[in-house]
């Protein structure tokens, strides 16, 4: 069986010492390990961005794609290859910005991947531009008298999109995001797990410092009920969407793959591309 | 008796326009008559002058004839915007409710014929479209049984008195009809036909029966006019196969999901108009320099932006060719008729494999959505060939070592692996990447891995790159098209050989990499070249010019209001050459 030393390949990282990716990274292979992958198994779907390098520092199939469009390729994988583990990987810019599109649809397509965006609220492989995560007031290069948007809210918006699980970290608790990967993998359909990732070199606001004294942990809100939507959304407003941990999670809602009509049980990509002569003779029928 | 004839049906929008044309059209070429449709419609669904025209005939039809036999009127709109196209001896049957006025310069016949009121006699108002196809049949002194199957088929969910009352108007209309052609000047039967069963059907239809003859099993599309039939019919019938078809949110999601889909081993097609296309450029380049397989329909119409969204133009060429940043190896075929719709698609899997890029099936709105009769399809010529994917045991890398999906290889292409095999784990990316897929900005690494794309194509081996129809070893014209002009030309040539002049004719159907050594010695032989094309500025011409030269030589004869050419209208251009 893979241990999570088998997730690692030989290509150095080329994030800035002390940025928050390094821990997601960790946490990834951690969780494919934890779950039972092979690394042939894992096909890792990211953007473009700091953070849409990790593609290409997991030793598992990696596919680094163009900006903002991780989701639609990797729901692509996973309908060709239902049995193949997707997980599709990011940053805020790549998820809720350019992207944003595909990040709703994709929840409410519920197919079964999982999306983990890592969040530092700024753009650092442009040097630091605003983000739409970025708060109101933010000064960037791009916002130099500070930003007069507000920011997306991920978790709310995944909430009335239909998300079926939703779910939120902060890099540093390792053991909390490993967790919380392994259950979006293990989850019927599409998971959602937004890291607060710290940008050290261009967002001095939101620290590591910072988050560790804004974030509440659900497993300290005492009888917090993952399963209940209502109190999921509330306690996100209440919180202002500074809480780590499962924050909502549907079980009983079926995959896209489960639903739709027809769809082989087997992995698309092992069909037979032969078609029967007398299916083709009955489709040439259809038109005389 | 007559060997062919033209029929149009006209009227608004929503008024069963279409199914008027279909009941029509299916039982004739069910009694072995060729077809070729024209359907003139508005970006609505209700209201709005429509009309379905019909070319009827004992031998082979490729386009729309220059004039009218039989014009059959639910408005007035209809004969005003029509009746010109009616030769002398031509029909008009009109609807008695709107009480028809025919115009002064017109020596057609009109007949006002109550189809309302005869069908509400019967029953609904709704049938007076058979009650039309009744009136057209007395004109044809064509047996109303003929209809009998169609309208069985079309009404026989609703029930026998449904599809009896459907019939009883079919048969009330030619009575009335009977009655009026007293003398029977104005009869046009039609020679026997030769029964043979053909197929009836769309290049849409074409295509995405080629794509699921090729093995393909997986669509992702976003619905748009005119290509919005390949993914309904694909809806239709990949569930049957295991396979399924996603409505994204958008053309870049369709486009994205397709590449991905590939990657992982599926052969998946999208499709999409030239709004889409514009919008899929930037993952076209990724499956470029990933090396993605990649099967994308272009069926143009009028641009730019929204254009003329319904309408006939060939104008997305230049940007099928050279779209998307920087360079990539890409194949774009236009296949010219629907066979070669169905052939070429499915071969379009086979090239987007073997040569691992982007391969752009274009279209356009004539040959995509011009309904017409098929010599029926064979899997025989369908071959399924996927290059150099690799199926075999991958015996284990040292050290972790990536699998080396961009070797440097003598003919460009380089093993591909799809996710799932063991020892085969490699990265993609679209950053320039060395052999393993690992991002890389080292000069000769650049050059090793450009030089290695382009020569994938450098000497591409496609089927019949160019359909020919040279009888001349000199002539005094060649015309090129591609795509849906080429039924135009075939017919302007056989008059103008009539005329006595020596013509060639060559339909380019693999547009890039241009074929330039089938069409060279053509150019060479011919005094001129007339390029006949559906856009402004004659793409395919300044395309010629560029690959073979002989800018002196290549005339450009250009049509861009939204409908298709005549064959008259090619004749005329080149009788005035000489």
């Amino acid at each position: 069986m893979a241990t999570f030393k088998d997730f690692r390949n030989n290509v150095k990282p080329n994030w800035c010492p002390g940025c928050g990716d390094f821990s997601v990274q960790a946490a990834m292979q951690r969780a494919a390990a934890n779950v039972g992958l092979e690394p042939e198994n894992l096909a890792v779907i990211s953007g473009i961005g700091c953070s849409g390098r990790i593609s290409g520092y997991i030793n598992s199939y990696g596919f680094h794609g163009i900006h903002g469009r991780s989701l639609p390729i990797a729901q692509g994988v996973k309908m060709a290859n239902r049995d193949l583990t997707v997980i599709a990987s990011g940053g805020d810019g790549d998820g809720f910005a350019i992207g944003m599109g595909h990040t709703i649809h994709a929840i409410r397509r519920n197919i079964d991947i999982t999306y983990v965006v890592m969040d530092n609220q700024i753009y650092g492989l442009t040097k630091g531009q605003t983000s739409p995560r970025s708060a109101a007031g933010f000064k960037t290069k791009s916002t130099p008298m500070g930003s007069v948007e507000q920011a997306i809210s991920p978790m709310e918006m995944a909430l009335t999109a239909g998300a079926t699980f939703v779910a939120q970290s902060f890099s540093t608790d390792l053991k909390d995001l490993t967790a919380l990967i392994e259950a979006g993998i293990k989850h019927k359909g599409f998971s959602l797990i937004n890291v607060y990732s710290p940008c050290v070199t261009y967002n001095k606001v939101n620290t590591y410092d910072w988050f560790k004294e804004n974030l509440t942990k659900l497993s300290d809100i005492e009888g917090y009920d993952p399963s209940n939507r209502e109190e999921a959304m509330q306690t996100l407003m209440k919180h202002n969407g500074l809480v780590t941990g499962l924050i909502y999670q549907n079980t009983e809602r079926q995959s896209y793959q489960e639903l739709i009509n027809g769809y082989a049980e087997t992995p698309l990509s092992q069909a037979d591309l032969n078609l029967d002569q007398q299916y083709f003779d009955k489709l040439v029928g259809e038109f005389m | 008796m007559i060997n062919q004839l033209s029929w149009k049906v006209g009227g608004q929008q929503g008024e069963g326009i279409e199914s008027t044309g279909e009941i029509f059209a299916i039982a004739l070429n069910r009694l072995g008559y060729y077809l070729y449709g024209y359907r003139h419609f508005s970006s609505r669904i209700k209201g709005g002058h429509t009309n379905n025209k019909i070319r009827v005939s004992t031998t082979e039809v490729r386009s729309i004839s220059d004039d009218l036999d039989v014009l059959v009127a639910f408005d007035q709109e209809t004969i005003d915007l029509n009746y010109k196209e009616l030769h002398a001896k031509g029909v008009i049957l009109a609807d008695a409710k709107f009480t028809p006025k025919k115009p002064e310069d017109t020596q057609a016949a009109l007949y006002a014929v109550p189809f309302t009121e005869i069908a509400t006699e019967l029953g609904t108002s709704l049938m007076k479209n058979m009650v039309a196809i009744g009136a057209t049949s007395a004109v044809l002194n064509l047996d109303i049984h003929v209809f009998e199957e169609v309208v069985q088929e079309i009404f026989g969910k609703k029930g026998a008195q449904v599809v009896a009352k459907n019939m009883d108007a079919i048969k009330a209309g030619y009575e009335y009809m009977k009655n009026q052609l007293v003398d029977g000047v104005e009869i046009m039967e039609l020679e026997k036909a030769d029964g043979k069963k053909r197929m009836f059907m769309i290049g849409n239809d074409a295509i995405a029966l080629g794509a699921v003859a090729a093995g393909c099993r997986f669509m992702a599309a976003y619905p748009i006019t005119p290509a919005s039939e390949i993914m309904e019919y694909l809806i239709k019938k990949l569930p049957a196969l295991g396979g399924s078809v996603i409505q994204t949110e958008d053309e870049i999601a369709a486009c994205t999901m397709a590449i991905g889909a590939n990657y992982a081993g599926v052969r998946t097609i999208t499709a999409s108009a030239g709004p889409g296309l514009s919008l899929k450029m930037e993952a076209i380049g990724l499956s470029g320099i990933t090396e993605t397989p990649l099967v994308i329909v272009d069926t143009q119409r009028g641009g730019p932006s929204t254009g003329l969204p319904t309408k006939q133009e060939q104008s997305d060429l230049m940007a099928m060719i050279y779209g998307t940043h920087g360079e990539i190896p890409k194949i774009v075929m236009a296949p010219s008729t629907v066979e070669e719709a169905f052939y070429d698609t499915a071969e379009a899997f086979n090239l987007a494999e073997e040569y691992q890029c982007p391969v752009i099936i274009l279209s356009d709105l004539q040959l995509s959505l011009g309904k017409q009769t098929v010599e029926p399809l064979s899997m025989d010529k369908v071959e399924i060939r996927r290059g150099k994917l690799v199926t075999d045991e991958i015996p284990e890398n040292e050290n972790k070592g990536y699998f080396k999906r961009y070797e440097v290889t003598a003919d460009g292409v380089s093993p591909r692996v799809i996710p799932g095999m063991k020892n085969g784990i490699h990265h993609v990316t679209g950053v320039e990447h060395d052999e393993t897929g690992k991002p890389s900005e080292s000069a000769a690494n650049r050059i090793a891995q450009m030089d290695k794309r382009f020569r994938k194509i450098e000497n591409i081996r496609f089927n019949t790159p160019v359909y020919k129809n040279v009888k001349h070893e000199e002539a005094d014209v060649l015309f090129v098209g591609f795509n849906s002009t080429r039924g135009v030309i075939e017919e302007a040539m056989v008059r103008l050989e009539n005329d006595g002049l020596k013509v060639n004719h060559a339909q380019i159907r693999l547009i890039h990499p241009f074929p330039t050594d089938e069409v060279l010695p053509l150019v060479r032989s011919a005094k001129k070249v007339v390029v006949v094309e559906n856009n402004a500025t004659g793409q395919l011409a300044n395309i010629m010019k560029m690959n073979v030269g002989h800018a002196e030589k290549i005339i450009k004869h250009l049509k861009y209001d939204g409908n298709p050419f005549l064959p008259h209208e090619v004749y005329t251009k080149c009788k005035e050459l000489f």
